[in-house]
């Protein structure tokens, strides 16, 4: 009966947790379907404790209240503008416990430490258990190395070797090798921790050649396998609610990284195993621009922008790096107090991870309507006055339009169809693919080059005195 | 055992549906939520490692334990609350 019980309320939870993932559907009920999911934790937790014998209280409420502080504390103090590396820490924290789980279930089974679980290996429990250790492992090692880079600790570039790919697919092979020998005899434990170390290698391995501008495909990705890392725990312990929410996270990451694919046009394998930055340029931009680009200056675009009805901003991952964000919402207000309508263009993949760019205007109370995805803000360029690029490259250069180059086929923001274009970089040096910007050279194009904050901070005061 | 395996089957298929049915309207404003509001569910493994630890003895148990404990709930409780400061932020 008691089994019945939980089961139950496993399945509360559970609908709790699909009802939260769908309170994210809009803004307005998205705090609601958080605190959904919050609760649905919640049960679930509390119905496992009490359904335990408790033969570790204090083991199980001193793991508990350390994790809760060190969460807490994490999530409290983090910056924002840190997001990324902080969803790739938890995600990293989240394949970690999977593997331990995994490794104490299998103890259990195998007999190696006493349990209610001793005695109860069979096929699914082996089987599982090496999934819930590989993914587990490539999720804990590529997430800290994914964090590593989004921080600063290691170099962003991508890091490629010769060798590289050979490197890989033996360590995967290897892998899978340990892999059918712990299923063969699951009673070895060192089998099991080879395993977790092999695989630990390979997440290492896998993200290490990856740069920045790809992190939110890899960011995703780890998401995706944080989660069907969970779903594999599940199957070892044939615990309902582990599987339903690890199945629900697996397709979300999932979701995700087939967005982001598509919003740089490339293929899941073509980020994992090369391409982009492999070679990085270095041809002389000079001679492409040279006697092409106009510059420009503070006074001349607060000019042109006392005179337009429409602006848009296109934010990218350098506004970040600037700290220009909250700039940009003082000159957004100042605009708008003049009677401007004032949008914002923003590309899937701009930022270091999915929807980077919108928490960090949403963090300076930019109403989220004025918040518009590529498909949304394309048509309306053409009736746009004056679109500002601040920070951004890939993600508005016109040459992805034409074949045979690097970005050929990716998806952009159609900037250059506004009556004038304001780009603020620090210099024309290529993004990160590597390639010159044509929109740089175009007419109605104009460059206002300096730091992201300080030109936007001196735009505003040249607009409020203009 | 068989049944009981194509059963759980069965529930994992049935909500990976789900999941991409759900997920797949949500716009891309609230990405960033979704990644770590999804990554504090995929935290779930919590109820794994209280299984794992409440049921065992033995110093060898109790390291696996708490090291897991400590991670899912990390994961969980900082997940929930960041999404939950996020979310606040988006306001109309």
């Amino acid at each position: 009966m008691t089994f019945d019980f939980v089961n139950l309320a496993y399945l509360i939870a559970a609908v709790l947790f699909i009802l939260g993932l769908k309170g994210l559907t809009h803004p307005r009920s998205a705090v609601r379907g958080n605190l959904y999911g919050a609760v649905a934790m919640l049960i679930a937790v509390v119905v496992t404790l009490v359904d335990q014998e408790l033969l570790n209280l204090p083991v199980l409420i001193g793991g508990m209240a350390g994790g809760a502080a060190i969460g807490a504390v994490f999530a409290l103090t983090i910056k924002m503008t840190a997001m990324p590396q902080l969803v790739g820490l938890f995600n990293g924290f989240g394949g970690g416990a999977s593997v331990l789980v995994a490794a104490a279930a299998l103890m259990q089974a195998v007999g190696i430490i006493s349990g209610a679980g001793a005695g109860g290996l069979d096929l699914q429990i082996s089987i599982s258990t090496v999934l819930s250790a590989i993914i587990g492992a490539v999720t804990f090692t590529g997430s800290v190395v994914a964090f590593a880079k989004l921080q600063g600790l290691v170099t962003e570039q991508p890091v490629r070797y010769r060798g590289e790919q050979i490197v890989k697919i033996l360590v995967g092979g290897l892998t899978v090798a340990v892999a059918v020998l712990v299923i063969l005899d699951p009673a070895d434990m060192s089998l099991f921790w080879v395993l977790a170390g092999i695989a630990g290698l390979l997440g290492l391995l896998l993200v290490v050649p990856i740069g920045g501008a790809d992190m939110p495909i890899v960011i995703a990705l780890l998401n995706s396998y944080s989660g069907l890392a969970a779903a594999a725990t599940g199957f070892v312990l044939s615990n309902t609610i582990l599987i339903i929410s690890g199945s629900l996270v697996g397709a979300s990451g999932i979701i995700l990284t087939q967005i982001m694919c598509k919003a740089m046009n490339r293929s899941l394998a073509n980020v994992l195993f090369g391409g982009m930055g492999a070679i990085p340029e270095k041809a002389s931009t000079d001679d492409i621009y040279a006697g092409k680009t106009k510059s420009t200056n503070a006074d001349e675009v607060a000019m042109i922008l006392k005179i337009a009805r429409r602006v848009v901003f296109v934010p990218g991952y350098g506004m970040a790096v600037a700290r220009a964000q909250s700039a940009v919402r003082q000159l957004t207000e100042a605009m708008e107090a003049d009677g401007i309508t004032v949008e914002f263009g923003i590309h899937p993949v701009a930022g270091r991870m999915p929807g980077h760019m919108n928490v960090l205007l949403a963090e300076e109370a930019i109403s989220y309507d004025k918040l518009k995805e590529m498909d949304q803000i394309n048509p309306t360029f053409k009736n746009t006055d004056v679109t500002i690029v601040i920070g951004a490259n890939d993600v508005v250069n016109p040459s992805a339009r034409e074949a045979g180059g690097p970005i050929s086929g990716m998806p952009i923001l159609d900037v250059d169809q506004s009556r004038t274009v304001v780009v603020i970089k620090r210099s024309l040096s290529p993004g990160f693919a590597g390639i010159p910007n044509p929109l740089f050279t175009f007419d109605n194009t104009l460059m206002l080059f300096g730091d992201g904050k300080k030109a936007v901070d001196d735009l505003v005061q040249a607009y409020k005195e203009a | 055992m068989d049944t009981s395996f194509v059963m759980i089957l069965t529930i994992f298929a049935l909500a990976v549906f789900v999941g991409f049915e759900v997920i797949t309207k949500v716009p891309p404003i609230l990405h960033t939520p979704l990644m770590s509001g999804s990554n504090a569910i995929s935290g779930i493994t919590l109820v794994g490692a209280i299984v794992a630890s409440g049921s065992t003895t033995g110093p060898l148990a109790a390291v696996l334990g708490v090291t897991a404990l400590v991670f899912a709930t990390t994961n969980v409780v900082g997940g929930f609350l960041v999404t939950h400061r996020m979310l606040k932020k988006f306001k109309k």
